[in-house]
Parts: structure tokens; sequence; C-alpha cells
């Protein structure tokens, strides 16, 4: 269970749009370490139930859209991208 | 050029595209609508995450340079508020055959709407929302 937790540090979370009317806030800190997109998508959901009701949600990592199986790392740059609407 | 601003000049995303041996230019401009489903616009507010926003806009540009035959490719988009007639987007391409051109135009938006992280919040008098971002 701790395994997990080896490197805790302050995870920060970039928001847009629909995400940060849902959080409340355009960046979101979890003193947490996610191994995985996915992980931290489950985290998400967990807290955030209304962030499952948008037409998409996708995580990207250092700029890029990124799967769920994805790796995280201390110092990625993550953020949440809810259906976007540019143009 | 890539770009994103409070306010965009049509003729300057021209003459960043434009030179005399290309045979053709072509532009689309998106404005914010009057109307959205019957109700009435009173602004829009676009939100961007301008960083990974120009990637997107970079990697649009390039791929249109591999899959049309076009020589100059400009997108640039607008952050903030804007009213109704208000320019948000503007895509000049140039290239040596219109064909080409107005492919790689019509390419270039419609990918830009699907993967270029920008939101766009619409006010009407009742109320407001994000656009697509729920059922």
């Amino acid at each position: 269970m701790q395994k997990r937790k080896l490197e805790i540090m302050d995870q920060h979370i970039l928001l847009f749009g629909a995400t940060k009317d849902i959080i409340g806030s355009s960046i979101y800190s979890i003193n947490d370490s996610f191994k995985t997109v996915g992980e931290l998508r489950e985290h998400l959901y967990k807290q955030f139930p209304s962030l499952e009701k948008l037409n998409s949600l996708m995580i990207a990592v250092n700029m890029n859209y990124a799967e769920d199986l994805l790796e995280l790392k201390a110092g990625d740059e993550i953020a949440l991208i809810p259906p976007v609407s540019g143009g | 050029m890539i770009k994103i601003e409070e306010n965009i000049n049509v003729e300057q995303v021209i003459q960043s595209v434009s030179k005399s041996q290309y045979g053709g230019t072509t532009v689309f401009i998106g404005t914010v609508r009057v109307h959205t489903k019957g109700q009435r616009v009173l602004k829009l507010h676009f939100e961007c995450y301008e960083p990974m926003a120009l990637r997107e806009m970079e990697k649009i540009e390039r791929q249109a340079k591999e899959k049309f035959d076009i020589q100059e490719m400009s997108i640039h988009h607008v952050v903030g508020e804007k009213l109704p007639g208000e320019k948000v987007v503007v895509i000049a391409v140039a290239a040596f055959h219109r064909k080409a051109a107005f492919e790689a135009c019509e390419y270039a938006i419609d990918t830009l709407k699907e993967t270029v992280p920008i939101w766009k919040k619409e006010f009407f008098e009742n109320g407001s929302v994000w656009v697509a971002a729920h059922p």
C-alpha cells in the first residue's frame, strides 16, 4: 500500500474550461503521487464526480494528450482537457 | 505563423503567407455568431492552454504541409472576450494552385476544432455555458 507513496510530493494539475468550474480553481494540488494517468483519472472522478459527466476528459502530460497507461514522472506538467471548443 | 492574440489583423495574416510566386491564397475567417440554437449570444469568452495550443497549432501546420501541396500556412486564434461579429480565428494558406489551398484551409479549421486546447463560454441573457462540455 505504501509502495505508490514513496515519492510523495505536491502534484499540481492545470485546469481549464468546465474542469475549472467543477473543481473551483485553476490549479488543483494533490499531496499524493499516481503511477499512471489512469490512476490519477480514477482519483479525480472519485473526488469530483461531475468530471465524469463531461462529454470527454483528456489528460495532457507535458503538453501532449496522454493515454491512461502512460506512467507519470516527478515534474510532469499535467493538465485536464475538457471538450475543446475553439474556432 | 502561429499566434494566439487578443485581436487579429486579417491583412497581416494574409501578408504572412503571400508571396508573388504563389498562385493562390485562401483565407478562412471565423466570427462570433449572433444566435446559437435560437438563443441570442451576448458575448463569448475564450480561454486557452497557450503553450499546448501553440504546439497543436504548429502540428496542424506541419501536417497540412505534408498532406497537401501548399507552401505557407498561418493560423491565428483569439483569447479573451469577443462580441457577436468579432473575429475568432483566421487561417491563411498559400499554394501554387488553388485546390490544395482550399483543402488545406478546411483541414486546418476542422482539426483545430478537434485538437487545440481552446475553450469558449457562451453568455446568454439567462446564463452561460462552456460549449460542447456536456451532453
